[in-house]
């Protein structure tokens, strides 16, 4: 397994020399000194030149979960950074993948190729005038790759994801730009449809969103190992089987190496503890957070009580749960 | 032939005018007669140039007009050319306003407009207005002030609410169309359905789908039963199937239908009985709403499926195994609106189940979620060109896209007339070369020689533009966001497309040697649009100096400095400045 390559390209060699070079753009940005102008700026912290995992560092991410690579990342606002680590996981070849692989040896020279031409251009861009502190918090955020969760919220500096999305993107060579702003306007749908959109989705933040009068609850379900979250409605589903078989349709993809294997796939009817044996025995756990922050095992509570708490669903490798494995295994055994 | 013309009658003008000795070829009323069978506006327009008696034949034949701008034309310049109008289409604010990118208390009210429309056209008959504000007031003066007022259409506008549409429920009797859309409302209760008469039965177009509370439904099922000439009929998601499907019974005549909540759990009778209503509405040709559909009850739908040309599945969350099932049933159809979690998977089927698809629209169903990265690639666009080669229009957003898909996509499908492509990051460059998507741009317009609209995104630099202006030749309206690198670009485009008509740009480094570049081109174009560029207000107050029929208006952002543009409104006009800008609106 490539595990070790993938910390490596997550926080430890890699990142001081794309900080360095990231440093180094900064540095050469006309206005450098904005960091703290832009302390008014939500999420400015996430922002600045830092490149280890995107929620490893901020100070709201809960931890304790264990060795989890990634296991705050999708609860972060950005999906690039995680992206192409995650490929070397999966052999479903989904999107490239092999070419994360490349990505983290070319990151250096892409990086510096990529932003210096850009920085030309920046000047171009965005002339001093009017002092914009638009300007300032493009430059700032240059050099965040994946790193920067969101961006600044709304205001009014919508020329800011043009700087960003020019350098960052060249070190994210497969997957889509880090985080993206609160822009106004962007991407262009209507207000109208914004508004019907916006309450299927979570807002700000993830967690459940009911739609006050057809009852939905979406929420989000991230993979380890899958570059991508997805949502599910947790009413369209009656009991643990019907959410297990769902979550494997939609997963399916991540877990071919495993289930095949196993010959698990395409069983109808799961019952709990088929659930935990198809992710015990393919190595991965379907947990969930509960209302008050605590990360649980699915199928532990009646499923009205599980519906009525869960705020979000995590499929974990089994190496990953540590503190809840044994409990699982426990629960498995108990069950058969 | 008689070479008389006899001018007395019904042309006031041609008297005053040294024109009016030339003798016509033959009489007014034949010229009238003629005149009165061309439909398309520009037809007319062109006819009024010929000569003054054509351009008084003209006016004094045109029942309906479109104002593009209501700000370009004044209702009394509207009512003293045309005496005899009968219908009526008005645009109001620039179109970024969907987007939040105008203040509220902008303008574009249509009161002033209805007081000269009361007074010159009683008879009016039909108002379809988009991106107005219209208040209750004004729908009640509507309402009072026109007996044979028949078709209301409203999209996108804004100040009403439903008390506007009790009085024109309950006050306009011979009410055929009434189509309410994707406005900014205020939803008071589902009471207006109520309004119509118990005699009233001469609707043909009801559209509330837009709207959130319930009506009563024994209110809308007597009134479908009542109008047998109803021919679409777009109701809200308060309607469940069971519902439906009494209203399909009562209604089989119908042409589009908008469903509303297809999430009952049905037992096998009621989805048999679903099913047979479906199949008994032989005119049935598009079909919307589908609010939650999900993979037990789509399949009623099927009997009807066959003929579909249109089906707009932007409130049905369909997943790519439901709509293959779906379109295998769907061979003629010409216009899919879909959302992206069908995902590519979904347009392969797209492209393998619809070859006659003349029009795709994908829509990002969490586009504010920065979480979300499902939705569809190019892998999904390149799929959905190789099955439907007669693609015209597209919207589409994903969140990656290359240039070889693109050139691909053009490719096969040469004939696009409408190609709008949002990649969801702003700037996001070719995701597998890195590459600025210039070339996914000029393979369009190079190939695309019928394109009218183009709205580009991603990574782009000035060669998108030069390739724009260099080859876009029937290009009428460009929309341009967080692009470009100079002035240059901007330049280009300006200076090549020569029947641009509509330009909008956000977030674009153009700045005032591109927007005085366009000095002469204005004219000739509805609007330009420009905000959050480098555009200065020195630049702005220049271009209103050197063109007096130009309104260049200048909103301001609260944080900005006092030489900067920030949102640049440029549009020609006859009616001279706004009379009724708010305070934020400058006009120069």
């Amino acid at each position: 397994m490539s595990i070790p390559l993938e910390h490596d390209y997550i926080g430890l060699s890699e990142t001081s020399s794309l900080e360095r070079s990231s440093d180094k753009i900064s540095s050469s940005s006309s206005t450098v000194t904005t960091k703290d102008e832009n302390s008014n700026v939500f999420n400015l912290k996430e922002t600045e030149l830092r490149l280890g995992l995107p929620g490893s560092l901020s100070p709201e991410r809960k931890a304790g979960l264990g060795i989890s690579l990634f296991g705050k990342d999708f609860e972060d606002k950005t999906n690039g950074y995680s992206h192409s680590p995650l490929k070397n996981f999966v052999s479903g070849a989904k999107r490239g993948f092999s070419d994360a692989i490349d990505a983290s040896g070319n990151w250096d020279l892409s990086m510096n190729g990529g932003s210096e031409v850009d920085l030309a251009k920046g000047s171009v861009l965005f002339p001093p005038t009017g002092g914009k502190s638009a300007l300032e918090k493009i430059n700032t955020q240059q050099s965040c790759l994946p790193g920067p969760a969101k961006k600044d919220a709304g205001v009014h500096s919508p020329q800011k994801p043009i700087q960003e999305k020019k350098t960052s993107p060249a070190n994210d060579n497969n997957s889509a730009p880090a985080a993206k702003a609160q822009v106004v306007g962007w991407p262009p749908i209507r207000s109208f449809r914004k508004s019907t959109m916006a309450t299927n989705s979570a807002k700000n933040s993830d967690g459940v969103d009911e739609k006050s009068g057809s009852g939905c609850i979406y929420v989000k379900v991230s993979m380890d190992g899958a570059p991508y979250l997805r949502k599910v409605d947790l009413k369209t589903f009656r009991n643990y089987a019907e959410l297990s078989s769902a979550l494997e349709k939609m997963f399916s993809c991540f877990t071919i190496g495993q289930c095949t294997s196993h010959g698990l796939r395409g069983r109808e009817g799961l019952s709990e503890s088929c659930l935990m044996d198809l992710l015990h025995g393919s190595e991965y756990v379907l947990t969930y957070e509960d209302k008050d922050g605590d990360w649980m095992l699915v199928g532990d509570v009646p499923w009205a009580m599980f519906t009525d708490s869960c705020k979000r669903l995590r499929i974990m490798k089994g190496s990953e749960a540590i503190g809840l494995a044994p409990r699982a295994m426990e629960k498995c055994k108990n069950r058969n | 032939m008689d070479s008389i013309s006899k001018k007395t009658k019904d042309s006031p003008n041609s008297t005053d005018s040294p024109e009016s000795t030339h003798p016509s070829s033959f009489p007014d009323e034949v010229l009238e007669g003629v005149l009165s069978l061309l439909s398309f506006n520009k037809d007319r327009s062109s006819v009024s140039l010929v000569c003054k008696d054509w351009y008084n034949a003209e006016r004094w034949t045109r029942t309906k007009v479109f104002i593009g701008n209501c700000y370009s034309v004044s209702p009394e310049i509207v009512a003293r050319r045309f005496p005899k109008i009968r219908s009526i289409i008005l645009k109001g604010k620039p179109r970024f306003s969907d987007f939040n990118l105008v203040p509220e208390n902008w303008g574009a009210d249509i009161q002033s407009w209805l007081v000269v429309f009361a007074r010159v056209y009683p008879f009016l008959e039909e108002l379809r207005l988009k991106r107005m504000t219209v208040s209750d007031e004004s729908l009640e003066f509507l309402a009072a002030s026109f007996p044979g007022f028949k078709a209301l259409s409203l999209s996108s506008c804004d100040g009403f609410s439903t008390d506007g549409l009790k009085a024109i429920a309950t006050h306009c009797k011979n009410l055929i169309e009434l189509d309410i859309q994707d406005n900014g409302m205020d939803d008071f209760g589902g009471g207006w359905l109520s309004c119509f008469p118990e005699n009233f039965a001469s609707l043909e177009v009801l559209n509330f789908a837009s709207l959130n509370s319930e009506v009563n439904f024994d209110a809308l099922e007597r009134l479908v039963t009542r109008c047998k000439s109803l021919k679409v009929l777009r109701v809200n998601k308060g309607i469940t199937l069971e519902q439906l499907q009494r209203l399909l019974m009562r209604a089989p005549q119908l042409m589009e239908l908008g469903t509303g909540s297809f999430q009952q759990d049905l037992t096998p009778r009621q989805c048999a009985e679903l099913e047979s209503a479906f199949s008994n509405c032989k005119n049935l040709h598009t079909v919307s709403g589908l609010w939650e559909a999900n993979s037990l009850n789509l399949p009623i739908l099927y009997p009807a499926c066959a003929s579909l040309v249109f089906l707009n599945l932007i409130d049905a969350t369909l997943q790519s195994g439901e709509l293959a099932k779906l379109l295998a049933h769907c061979p003629n159809l010409r216009r899919l609106w879909v959302q992206d979690t069908v995902e590519d998977k979904g347009l392969e089927a797209v492209g393998s189940c619809c070859p006659l698809l003349e029009e795709l629209r994908v829509f990002p169903a969490d586009p504010f979620d920065p979480d979300i990265l499902h939705g569809v690639t190019e892998s999904g666009f390149v799929a959905v060109s190789r099955g439907c080669r007669r693609l015209r229009y597209v919207l589409y957003f994903c969140r990656q896209m290359t240039n070889a898909a693109v050139a691909t996509i053009v490719q096969n499908c040469p004939d696009f007339t409408h190609f709008r492509l949002c990649i969801i990051n702003p700037g996001q460059p070719d995701h597998l070369t890195n590459e600025p998507m210039d070339e996914a741009f000029g393979a369009v317009v190079k190939t695309c020689t019928k394109l009218q609209r183009l709205s580009v995104s991603g990574l782009l630099t000035d060669l998108t533009f030069e390739y724009i202006g260099k080859y876009a030749k029937n290009l009428e309206t460009l929309s341009v966001a967080f692009a470009g690198s100079s002035d240059r670009g901007m330049q280009c485009v300006l200076g090549g497309c020569s029947k641009l008509r509509k330009l909008e740009i956000r977030d674009c480094p153009f700045g005032n040697a591109a927007l005085l570049s366009g000095l002469e081109k204005y004219e000739s174009m509805r609007s330009l649009w420009m905000s959050a560029c480098n555009v200065t207000m020195n630049g702005c107050r220049l271009l209103a100096r050197e063109m007096p029929w130009l309104n260049v208006e200048v909103m301001k952002d609260e944080e900005s400095d006092d030489s900067h543009a920030d949102k640049v409104y440029v549009y020609r006009s006859v009616a001279g400045p706004r009379r009724d800008a708010p305070p934020f609106v400058m006009t120069l």
